[in-house]
Formats: C-alpha cells, structure tokens, sequence
C-alpha cells in the first residue's frame, strides 16, 4: 500500500455511516412535479435523471477513482419510493449501538416535513403488504419465510465484460435501432416496449451527464491546485471521466472508472440487493493491465495503487439501512458486492492472470469489509493459485471465500443457460450462482425448514401462540411410522412453499409495474433486444429462488426421532415432545442422550446423511420448476446469511437437543458442536447433498491458527478444498481465528474493533454484529486439533 | 536371541484386532491427508507415552468423571451387575468387568468410553477409503500407528494387501521393535515406514521404554540395506534425549546408513497425563516439558549439522 491509498483507506475506515436524505428530497421533489406525466418506466428514468443532474459531488483528496452515491463517504440514501422510514426509524439508526447510522435531528425533521406525507402509504411495500392474503402474514410473522423485496429491490446482479468493450453512446445506438425495429405498430406491447426503450435512453443520458459533472468539477478543481502533480491527477480524473462511461475504457483506470460509474447508477437508481457487482474483475482488467504494461502507460505498481482507491470505493458504501428495525436487529454494513477471481474463460480455459494475484495482494494489504471477494476454482486453474488465496485466507480475514467453478458451470447448464454464458457466469451476494450480465436471478426469502418439522410435531399448531398455522397433519403420538412422521412434514413444506409462491408473485409484479430499473436494464442481455426490464422478465436468464435454511438442525431432529423413537423404541413421540415443550427442564438424561448418542450430520454417517439428503429433496421437489412471474423458474439455495438466528428464535426445544431459541445450524454446516470427525467427514456429508440441484451451497469450516501454520496448512487445505470440489460442491468459507480471540473480543470489545470473521457468505466487524451470533460464531465447531 | 523372543505372539482374533481411534485429516502422520488407524497393544512402555489407551492390547472402559452424573444407567446395562446396587458415580465398578463396553453404549454423557473396538480388515479399509477424495487431492493415504501395529503382522499384512489392491497409498508407524522378518515383509507392502529413534543409548532406551534399542537400529539398517521407503521419527523429550552426545550419536548412526533417510523432530507434549487417570491408572512418575522453540530450533540445527535432512512436525515442511 502507497501513502495515497494507506490514506484513503485510513480515511474510509474513520468515515462514520450516515444516512443523507439528498436522494429522497430530490425524488420528492421530482415526483410532486412530474405526477402523471409520463408512464411509469419514464417516470422512473427520467426521476433518475433528476438525481443524475443535481445530486451534490463529491471528488476526495488523493483519489483517482471517484464518484460517491451519497454527498460523502458512507452517506447512504434512503429509497422511499420502495419503503419510507419514519422518524422514528431514523432516531433509532443514529442511536443504536450497534450498525449505527448517523442522522442529523435536523434532516429527521426535515424528513418528516417533506419526505413522508408524500409516500406514506403509496411505497412499494405499503402496497404490496396491503394486497397479501392473511395466510402469507400468519406465516411471515411465525417466522416461515422472509421477504426480500420487501425492502430492497430485486438486484443480486453482476455486470459482464460488454461494459469495457463499449460505451453507453454506443448501448445508446443499440437503443435506437430497437425503437426503430418496433415501426409504428400501434399494439399495446409495442408502445409498453417503445416505453422502456425510451426510459432506457434517458438512463443512459443521465450517467454521461452524471460523469460529465465529474469531470468538470475535476477541472475546476485542478485550477485551483497548488500542487502540479495532483493538477495533473485531476486534469486526468477529468479526461477519463469526459470518456467514460460514454465511450468504451481505452486503459486500466478508465476500465476502474467506467466500472465505477455504473455501479454508481445501478445503487442510485434502486436499493437492489447486493448492490452491484464487477464480477470477473481478473479478467475484465487483463488485456488492460498487459496493454498498459507493453505500451509503458502502466506499472504493476500503479495498477495496485488503482485498485486500492478502487477498493475503498467499495468501502465508502454500507448497505442502505432497513426500516422498522429494533436495537436489537443489528444488520450488518456490507453490501455484498462480491468479486471473482480466477476460475474460467468463455472458452472454457484457465482464467487466473497477473491481475488475480495482484487482487489477492491488494485484498490482504487493504484488510477492508468490502468490497467481498472469492476464488473461483476450477480444476483448470493452477494449484499456484489456490495457494496465493490461501496464503491470504490463513491471514483469518474470511477472505477470499472458495467456489467450485466447475460446479457453477453444471448449476447453470442444468438451469438452461448456454455453456459459454455459464463460464462467464460466477457468484455474487453470497453464494448465487448466476449468468453475470444476462440474470435477473433474485433471492426471495429464507425458508425456516426446521420451524415446519416443529409444526408437524404440534398437528400444525404454533407451540409459540397457540395459532393453528399448518395443516392438520395428525398427533404425534399417532404417527406409526418414521416415514409417516417424515410425510406429514413434507405436506407441510409443500403448503408453505405454496404460500411463499403466491406471495412472490404479488412482490414481483409490484416491481415488474412500478419499480424499474431502466439503466441496469441497459447493461443486462437482453432488455435492450426484447424491450423489456430487468424487472419485468427482460434479462436473458429470469430465476427466482427460495433459500433453505436449517438442514443440519432438521436432519439431527429427524435423526434423532427415527433412531430413539422409531427403531429403538427408547422414547415414545408424545414424551419426547412433552420434554420439548419444557425445554428438556427435568430431562437431563434423555437431553444428554439426543446431544451424545444421535447419528448426526458432519460425521460422514449414512445414517443421518441419507435424512439430510431425503429432506433436502423434498425441499427440492416443493420448489425447483415453479414458474415465476417473468418467463422463469424457481429453484433453491441452500445459505442463511444470519437467518438462522432469526429462525431459530422463534422455535422451540427440538429432538437434536437444541435448547428452545438458540440459533439453527448454519447454511449447509453441520449443527454447531456436532461434528466430531473432523473436516474431511464435515465436507463428505454435506458432497451427499446435490449441490448441482442449487444455485448455491454454503459451507463454513472454522480452524485454529496453528493448524493452518506452514507447508503442511497449505497442503491441507488445498486437499480440502480440491478433495471438496472433486464431489461437485459448491462453495466453501474458512474462518481462522480462535475462540480465545473471540471471548476477548467480547469482553473487550474496544481493543478488537478491527477483528474481522466470516458470518456467512460475507465477513462482518466481529463487534458490529449482535451477541447471539457471537455466541454462535463462537460455538461453531473449532478444529483445534485432529 | 534378543528380548523380541519374549514378544507376546498376539495374532488378531478372528473378529479383528482392537482398534481405539480412527483419526480421519490427519496430517502430521506422513505425506498428505490422511486416516490414522490407532491399534491397541504395545511392547515397549515408554514413560512419556502420550497414548496409554493403547498399550494393553484388549479393549478397556476409561471413565471421564467430570462428565458423570450419577444418572446409574451404566449399572443398569452392565450384565455382569445383578442391578441391586446402591452404589452410584463414576468409580462404579464391581470388579468383574468384561471390557464388553455396553456401559459406554448407553451413557448419556459419554463419561464411559469403551477404548478399542475390535475391526476386521474389510471393515476396517472400507472406513478408510471414505476419505479417499482427499487422499487422492493431498497425496495422502491411510497410515497404521499404536500402540505398535507390528505386534499384529497378519492382520497388517491382510490390511496392507487390500489397501494396495484398491491404489491407497499406505504408511506403518513403528517403534521398529518386532523381529527382522516382520519388518522386512511389513516394509514391501507399505509405501513407508515412519520409524522412530528414542535413544541411541542401549541402557537409557531400556531404563525409559523397558526395551533394548538393538534390534530397532539393526531392523533400520536392515530397511536401508532394501531400500524401503523410511521417514525417521525422533520424539524429542528435554532431559531424555536431547543432549549433544545422543544426537550426534543418532545424526551419524543415520548418516552412515545406505539411504539417506529424512528425520521427522516431534516435540513432546504432556497430553498422556489425564488419559492415565481416565483410564484408572497412575501416570508414570516423570516430569517431561515440552521443548521451547528454541530447544527445538537447536536440535534441528545440530541434527542438520552433520548434513541430514530434518523437519519438524510429521511431514515436509
């Protein structure tokens, strides 16, 4: 790290989270203005516009990649078109303890003057809430499922290579020849094409015009520059941004630059999840980096030095903050803009260059929150490259994660893609698999699998309120057999996934009619060819997915019952669930015997894998091939970011002999503790899982340090991980750090605020995030020695 | 003749040997990753023994007290107890223990653990082979430690054959103390050998592993002399074995050897303590420390000194 990008950093990390209300005033402004004058995709581009043209600009000292979404550093906007934070909600922001977003009292104000009478009651979600059937709420409040869109708009998206080898003047011209392609046919369809193609053009005068601004004020700046060599900076920041992102990147920095300019559009546009995404970065720079290093324009030097002001920029954003959440519902700052590094060419070959290592240096040097960051291994890449991202995972980051590229590639064909939109595909957010520049692949909800096992043991009955939430599915002490038991659980997955799909479908039209995304639209294959928006089935590729989350803790539950209940005959259902209902008080023994003598999942045991793998197909079946709203398919994901906590909140004692509210296991993790076989047994049980049947998998190890010390950590993590892949799984996170370290940090939470963990899919300050995830993080199996 | 005349002829039952631990990712037990296979029953009686589980051949119950408690289901499915005693805790015991562990089977906290399983060998290497993913990733195989797995050379052998049978790569771990023809067909069926060197003194080796060091060195020689594959293995002990004189002593004994042989520095640690106790037994009266990373930087310095090839840990570096 250079002095400028040690500075930018230092400067990034000091930078408080804020939320600035610039964007919502401007979009009041221009909605009260403009109400009814164009239909709804104008209405959008040309609100976009607006922002484009007056939102304040920020260019830092010493930057040479800028561009802010917010007047400042971390000034994040709110999005009230979608969901409107009351004045309430703001207070809270800026007082809580943890994730705290500073709010002036005078915006709060303001805010309530100027910002909330006009949404209040017409946003996206306000609307959608209002059209939801009763039976989706009893749900969503129980705790089944959650709602993505609920806040945040669908997104999860990552851009592809065409931004580097054109401009938005020459997407433009594309524009064009689409509308001229429409003629004056007078049908409905074409005029609702002509509509958004129109707002598309709009979208893509906005970001030159956004880009142009900067450009000038990069000039005015340089007049007034004392100093010749930032003049010089700054005349060049001013020529780059006069080019980009109008015309295609003809260098390194311009590539950086144009990069930046539409991700800044695509956050300010919409607060889609994920925000947005370089995607193959390694490979979108290469032919830049050896350009700029045959032509003497470029240094691997200077190159770093770019990515590092390009890094911060990632920093600079945390994720709009949520509405309606308590103290206690911490959230995390990362966005989960995740970037690729390695795995495959469209051809198919070896994609690791000179930029993959150089990204590997500047991630472990910068030692930031984001942007996230993963290796894409293929068995095509080099083993010299596994070991240059485990050099830095073994630094206990949680960074870089670990994909198995080649298992993408099988997600992706089986899902229909072609094979070359495949290779150029990778993941974003957490774990996605996805078509990057041709997807609208878009996360629904998080499906609580184990709080459905809870209901069939109670006839459908919520332990929690009494409320007949499920089917009626029989007594437990009526269930004969395991099968049957298994049956009434199933029955009860369907009708819920029923539920969570009908709902879907409200959310999605909601977006499909109201909320467009006319510039991400302009970048994403094929909007521009089929006149259509990435909302409303216009990408080439439309996904839609439910995310699984518990399989451990269901698996260990039915576990346990079909070998205490059913083959034994120990326990009949009825007393095990009356030693549930009192959270095992007064039931030491049976307690200790469900934790110390179940066949558990994580032990390569046959016997609780093959339950993991018939739940996990069960779940498959109620889901995979679900139409969508938008030409597409469902499927599922097996990841719970912090979910689990959540969903096991509001569950009660279960057979494994998990306490009654303490957090679930973790995506596709074993339940926490209950892995005693070490590593290579964890990652045989959780390869019985189709992972080619998802669109992704999430796997967390925790190790020691020591473990990992030397050539022989190396070595064996290079055998996990290659050994892991050779069974065609997907993804998988190593946490390097010692509970040791950890209790510390919670006693002592001030010397430890730069101690950074994998949560799950993404790392997090491990002092922002709440106490039980703490305890959890903790509690994960720690491989101390084997 | 030598004191091996008075091993115990210990062929395995028909059911198999007893087995007290199959670790699985090991890596510090040869090349890779690998599966440790950890068989009851041993010679010598080293008094730094960190696995006193598996010195006594037959299997044993090992009684964690602190995980106890007293809930008597271990009386109620012992079928040596009539099941009327008001005895209860975790020192019960009637003394007429069969070692058949169906205490262990139903304790609910897992303070009784049955220590040795008896396994066949197709049972055994079908367990192997589960890891068989990252062996074939790591270079890594199974490796066969004790105890001393030599003490059991047919039921070896039957395990060696069917591992080379299915291309796993395979390691014995030794103290090298069994007759020169077991070692010998021992060391054409495993692809190496890792083979320890205590002490190069006869009288001490003999006075701390109740053994003589004679036919261990002369069993080395002879590996050398038919080139089998060996990956030397010195447990360094402060106040044992770390002195100049036996170090050099072992650094030229080696070094004279037909192959050059590499040399494995494994610091001691005092783990076997608690596992003594565990197992109702007295720890011997020693007071062994691990090395200090100076101590063991030393060791490998002189040992290097004379031109060998050493690492520390229990592989390549």
């Amino acid at each position: 790290m250079n002095d400028r990008v040690r500075q930018l950093r230092r400067e990034s990390l000091d930078a408080v989270p804020s939320v600035s209300i610039e964007r919502a005033l401007l979009l009041t402004e221009f909605y009260r203005e403009n109400e009814g004058r164009w239909p709804a995709p104008l209405m959008r581009a040309h609100a976009f516009h607006h922002l484009c043209t007056r939102k304040g600009l920020y260019l830092g000292e010493g930057e040479l990649v800028v561009g802010e979404r917010g007047p400042a550093p971390k000034a994040t906007p709110t999005y009230p078109e979608i969901t409107i934070h009351s004045a309430e909600d703001l207070e809270i922001l800026s007082s809580r303890p943890l994730t705290n977003y500073h709010v002036d009292a005078a915006d709060i104000s303001r805010y309530a003057d100027e910002v909330i009478p006009y949404w209040q009651g017409r946003t996206l979600r306000d609307r959608c809430l209002e059209a939801l059937p009763e039976e989706w709420h009893e749900a969503y409040e129980a705790g089944v499922f959650t709602e993505f869109m609920e806040q945040r708009a669908p997104g999860h998206t990552v851009a592809d290579g065409k931004i580097y080898r054109k401009g938005l003047v020459d997407f433009r011209a594309e524009i064009a020849a689409a509308i001229d392609a429409l003629g004056d046919d007078p049908s409905p369809e074409s005029r609702a094409r002509r509509e958004q193609l129109e707002a598309m053009d709009v979208a893509a005068d906005a970001a030159i015009v956004y880009a142009r601004r900067h450009a000038d004020l990069a000039r005015e700046k340089a007049v007034d520059e004392a100093d010749p060599q930032r003049r010089a900076e700054l005349e060049r920041i001013a020529e780059v941004c006069e080019r980009v992102p109008a015309h295609a990147p003809r260098d390194f920095h311009e590539a950086l630059q144009a990069y930046w300019f539409y991700h800044l559009g695509v956050i300010t546009e919409l607060n889609g999840w994920d925000a947005f995404n370089p995607g193959h970065l390694d490979q979108h720079l290469g032919p830049f980096y050896d350009q700029g290093l045959a032509d003497g324009s470029l240094t691997r030097e200077r190159a770093k030095e770019l990515l590092g002001c390009f890094f911060v920029k990632f920093n600079n954003h945390p994720a709009p903050p949520k509405v309606g959440v308590t103290a206690a519902e911490s959230g995390t700052y990362t966005d989960f803009a995740n970037i690729n590094i390695g795995g495959l060419t469209r051809e198919g070959e070896d994609a690791v260059n000179e930029v993959s290592y150089l990204l590997f240096e500047v991630i472990d040097e910068m030692h930031l929150l984001q942007p996230s960051n993963n290796l894409q291994l293929s068995a095509e890449n080099p083993d010299d490259f596994l070991r240059a991202g485990l050099e830095v995972i073994r630094k206990g980051y949680g960074f870089p994660s670990v994909f198995n590229a080649d298992a993408v590639v099988k997600e992706l064909l089986r899902q229909g893609k072609t094979v070359e939109d495949a290779r150029e595909g990778g993941t974003s957010g957490c774990v996605e698999a996805g078509a990057f520049g041709k997807e609208a692949y878009i996360l629904t909800g998080y499906f609580n699998l184990p709080k459905l096992l809870e209901l069939t043991l109670y006839n459908g009955v919520d332990p929690r309120t009494g409320k007949q939430l499920g089917l009626r599915t029989g007594e437990a002490a009526d269930f004969e057999t395991f099968d049957e038991l298994h049956d009434a659980w199933r029955a009860q997955v369907d009708h819920f996934v029923e539920i969570k799909h009908r709902g879907n479908a409200i959310w999605e039209r909601a977006y499909a009619e109201s909320a467009q995304a006319p510039f991400l639209s302009i970048i994403t294959d094929d909007c521009i060819a089929s006149g259509r928006d990435y909302n409303a089935g216009g990408a080439r590729y439309n996904t839609s997915y439910i995310q699984g989350v518990g399989i451990g803790s269901l698996t260990d539950s039915f576990s346990a019952i079909k070998h205490h209940v059913f083959d034994d005959g120990r326990w009949t259902l009825a007393e095990l669930n009356e030693a549930l209902a009192v959270d095992f008080e007064g039931h030491e023994a049976l307690h200790k015997t469900l934790v110390n003598r179940t066949p558990k999942y994580g032990n390569d045991d046959d016997r609780a894998d093959e339950i993991m793998v018939r739940c996990f197909e069960t779940f498959f079946e109620a889901v995979d091939g679900r139409p969508n709203g938008r030409g597409g398919n469902y499927h599922i994901d097996m990841l719970p970011t912090t979910c689990h906590v959540y969903f096991g909140s509001v569950i009660g004692a279960m057979p494994d002999g998990r306490r009654a509210a303490t957090p679930l296991s973790e995506g596709i993790s074993p339940v926490q503790g209950a892995d005693r076989k070490g590593p290579t047994a964890v990652f045989k049980s959780a390869a019985k899982m189709d992972h080619l049947r998802t669109g992704g998998t999430l796997l967390n190890q925790k190790f020691t340090p020591q473990i990992l010390e030397g050539r022989p950590g190396i070595d064996l993590l290079v055998g996990l991980v290659r050994g892991y892949f050779g069974m065609d799984s997907h993804h998988v996170q190593f946490n390097v750090v010692r509970a040791d370290t950890l209790r510390k940090a919670q006693l002592d939470p001030d010397s430890h605020r730069d101690l950074i963990v994998r949560v799950a899919g993404y790392s997090d300050y491990f002092c922002d995030i709440s106490r039980e995830l703490q305890d959890e993080i903790i509690e994960r199996t720690e491989h101390e020695g084997f | 003749m030598t004191e091996l005349d008075r091993l115990p002829q210990t062929e395995p039952a028909p059911s198999g040997v007893a087995v007290f631990n199959i670790q699985r990712c090991s890596i510090h037990d040869g090349p890779g990753i690998r599966t440790t296979v950890f068989i009851k029953g041993c010679p010598l009686r080293c008094d730094w023994c960190h696995n006193p589980e598996s010195l006594d051949g037959s299997p044993e119950v090992a009684i964690n007290k602190r995980q106890c408690t007293s809930c008597g289901a271990c009386i109620e499915a012992c079928p040596e107890s009539n099941g009327d005693r008001p005895a209860r805790g975790p020192d019960w015991d009637d003394g007429n223990c069969r070692r058949c562990g169906a205490c262990a089977e139903v304790c609910p906290g897992e303070a009784r653990e049955l220590i040795g399983e008896a396994r066949a060998v197709a049972e055994l290497v079908a367990e192997i082979e589960r890891d068989r993913p990252f062996f074939d990733a790591s270079g890594g195989g199974v490796t066969f430690s004790g105890g001393e797995p030599l003490c059991y050379p047919t039921f070896l052998t039957g395990c060696l054959e069917a591992c080379r049978e299915r291309g796993l790569h395979t390691a014995v771990d030794t103290s090298g103390f069994a007759s020169k023809k077991v070692v010998r067909d021992i060391s054409r069926l495993a692809d190496v050998l890792l083979y320890d060197i205590k002490h190069m003194d006869s009288e001490v080796h003999k006075k701390h592993t109740g053994v003589d060091n004679q036919p261990i060195l002369d069993n080395l020689r002879t590996l050398s002399d038919e080139n089998a594959t060996v990956w030397i293995r010195f447990p360094l002990i402060p106040g044992f074995n770390d002195g100049d004189d036996n170090l050099d002593a072992m650094a030229s004994f080696v070094g004279g050897l037909p192959n050059g042989y590499p040399i494995f520095v494994l610091p001691y640690h005092p783990t076997g303590i608690d596992k003594h106790r565990r197992l109702g037994k007295r720890p011997p009266d020693v007071d062994y420390r691990s090395p200090s990373d100076d101590d063991l930087v030393a060791v490998v310095e002189r040992l290097r000194s004379h031109g060998l090839e050493v690492h520390t840990g229990g592989a390549y570096e």
